[in-house]
């Protein structure tokens, strides 16, 4: 006799798909920090001994740090303004009943569906019809906003639906105006969104690759470095420490960003009623 | 203005949403200091009604005047009134005593002064030391003097209450009726205080509008409500009353008679009618307006029944009657002044019983 109800029961068939699945989808990742710290010019078994040469041969290239640099100014902008965006979006969304919600919503999120190459060749098009504007990383920047606004607004929604309407009435009530409202209550009370926001869309900017192929002129972000030192072998493995890099940086930001998302959200943090 | 003292005069106000009418043309003064109740069955727009008071709904017709000044273009931020919300709406990420002080930036006080006047509002609603409690740490009862405490500190003219004890149990929410009685009469404050529990407003007001539909019913004290209530709907919406239909035979200077299908030829005080010969009319008595004996009663209007059943409550029995001429059981309510029921054990179900009644109790309404 087994005391587990029965829905809680192991399912072996699931859990055997569980693993297989982060196996196809992890095993290729886990090999570039592999041979990032192999010491040898080729990717290929066996290994041939642990070396940090190839991290010390990046620190040594001034295109690697202008590119980083690029992409930092770049993330930085892009999760402020796609942030500030998608609160305003959100807020929208979810407080006022509007004609046409709906489309406005599928309008937002269409970047998510739409194959960002579309949007790239699109925003290049028009950029180059225009004589004032140059692909630059004001450019990068402005399709980037556009990939990263549909996750803003994703992870903004349900911190705007889960906050309680009254909350913001009693603040009003309370003698109050519209915009100190917001400062005093509203903003307080979605900030874990925010911040998960900005981390979110930094790390979807900082990763971008087809946009920024498109609308980077000659100031390039770090992954089309990556993409144009591709063609040099001897050059393979600094860039796989690069990508090392890049992912031991990305992921930790990403469960962080996940992390203070869910905490606000947990049960019983944002309540007007009684518990 | 007939009133001279209404400090909160609504004018013929209407409410819709789409087109349909939340609120039906309602007319009402509220003295200042008051403790004004309303009472509804659920959807009769009470909210709505509160929420036109503290300006979180536009009116679509009409016009309300608080403290003389029209309210239509006043924005709620700018109103003399505050809330309690039914859900109390405590800002979650602030401690209670900064839930209480949050009304008081704008009066740009230094901080001692502002945390002074906290400590006197928790010492009034009973919940001293407890300023840097988080909001989640309070229950249901501490919540709701929170936010009956954030509203006082600002000294509103107005405290607007909607079902503010609504989620208590029922020992909490006795306890709180009192605690809420007496601080209004220590702040003087006019309450419009929203329920749907009669009981509860018959205890607190000073005045109750009865609404049904958008529309106010009666607007009078508990006692003239229970004792004189102006149609059916109000008298059977608070507690419970036998109605018997009849017709008005002589109306005199002094007495009238009704004739009533049940209690026969009935006499009641002529200035309690305003129905002409002839009217139809209803005459609506309370369960313990009667009394009933094994026997007839003496010198009083009596007619003979037959007990359907008893019920012992303790405190007092009910019976249901069955009398010739009348289809319903009459139901009766009798204080178990001695041990037992009323009736002893002379009389079982099904025995003969009578009924007998004071003219003055009667109160005679239009028919249906
Ligand atoms: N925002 C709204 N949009 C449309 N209809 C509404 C809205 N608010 C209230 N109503 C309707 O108006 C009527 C009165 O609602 P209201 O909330 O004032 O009732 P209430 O007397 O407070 O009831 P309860 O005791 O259940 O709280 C109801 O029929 C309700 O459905
Ligand atoms: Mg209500």
């Amino acid at each position: 006799m087994t005391d587990i109800p029965h829905l809680q029961r192991p399912n072996r068939a699931l859990q055997f798909y569980a693993a297989l699945f982060l196996i196809v989808l992890y095993v290729p990742i886990l090999l570039i920090p592999l041979f990032a710290f192999n010491d040898s010019i080729y990717v290929r078994f066996p290994l041939q001994g642990f070396t940090t040469r190839w991290f010390v041969e990046l620190w040594d290239r001034q295109p690697v740090w202008d590119a980083f640099g690029n992409s930092l100014r770049v993330g930085v902008a892009v999760s402020i303004i796609s942030t500030i965006l998608g609160v305003i979006t959100a807020r929208a969304i979810t407080r006022y009943r509007m004609p046409g919600k709906t489309v406005l919503v599928g309008f937002v999120m269409t970047p998510l569906i739409v194959p960002s190459i579309i949007f790239g060749v699109a925003l290049l098009v028009v950029i180059s019809r225009i004589d004032l504007i140059r692909p630059t990383l004001y450019t990068v920047a402005l399709g980037h906003v556009i990939v990263c606004l549909p996750f803003a607004v994703a992870t903004l929604i349900p911190r705007f639906e889960g906050f309680d309407a009254s909350i913001e009435e009693a603040s009003a009530d309370l003698g109050e105006n519209g915009w100190w409202t917001f400062w005093r209550v509203t903003f307080p009370g979605v900030m874990p969104g925010i911040v998960a926001s900005m981390l979110l869309t930094f790390v979807i900017s900082f990763d971008e690759f087809v946009m920024a192929f498109f609308l980077s002129g000659n100031e390039v972000t770090l992954p089309i470095l990556i993409w144009s030192q591709l063609r040099f072998s001897q050059q393979f493995p600094s860039i796989l420490a690069l990508a090392t890099l890049i992912l031991f940086f990305s992921i930790p930001l990403i469960l962080l960003a996940m992390w203070i998302n869910r905490l606000g959200l947990a049960p019983g943090q944002i309540e007007g009623d009684g518990a | 203005m007939t009133t001279s003292d209404a400090f909160i005069s609504i004018r013929e106000v209407s409410k819709y949403f789409g087109t349909f009418k939340a609120i039906d043309t309602v007319s009402l003064d509220i003295a200042g200091g008051e403790f004004f109740s309303l009472l509804g069955a659920s959807g009769s727009g009470k909210t709505t009604l509160l929420r036109m008071l503290a300006g979180f709904e536009p009116t679509t017709q009409g016009e309300i005047h608080i403290d003389g000044m029209p309210m239509s273009p006043v924005p709620p931020h700018q109103r003399p009134v505050n809330m309690v919300f039914q859900s109390y709406a405590i800002f979650p990420h602030l401690n209670v005593r900064d839930n209480i002080a949050y009304g008081l930036r704008k009066a740009k006080l230094p901080r001692e002064q502002r945390y002074a006047m906290v400590d006197r509002m928790l010492e009034l609603i009973k919940l001293p030391g407890y300023g840097l409690r988080r909001a989640n740490e309070l229950s249901g009862g501490q919540r709701q003097r929170v936010a009956l405490a954030r509203a006082l500190i600002l000294r509103p003219k107005v405290l607007l209450l909607d079902e503010p004890l609504g989620a208590l149990d029922k020992q909490l929410r006795e306890q709180m009726q009192l605690e809420l009685r007496a601080l209004q009469r220590k702040v003087g404050i006019t309450f419009v205080f929203v329920t749907h529990d009669q009981e509860e407003a018959l205890t607190l007001s000073d005045r109750i509008a009865v609404m049904e539909g958008g529309r106010i019913l009666q607007v009078d004290t508990p006692g003239g409500l229970y004792e004189a209530p102006r149609s059916r709907a109000v008298a059977s919406f608070i507690g419970s009353m036998n109605f018997f239909a009849g017709q008005v035979r002589r109306n005199g200077a002094h007495d009238a008679a009704i004739e009533t299908e049940g209690l026969g030829t009935i006499t009641v005080p002529g200035d309690s009618l305003r129905h002409a010969d002839g009217a139809a009319v209803q005459v609506a008595l309370r369960p313990e307006k009667f009394t009933v004996s094994p026997t007839r009663p003496d010198g009083r209007q009596a007619v003979e029944g037959q007990l359907l059943n008893a019920a012992y409550l303790g405190e007092r029995s009910h019976f249901y009657i069955t009398i010739p001429g009348r289809n319903d059981p009459v139901a009766v309510s009798a204080q178990n002044r001695s041990r037992g029921s009323g009736l002893g054990p002379a009389v079982e179900a099904g025995g003969t019983v009578w009924l007998s009644w004071q003219d003055d109790a009667c109160v005679v309404l239009d028919p249906e």
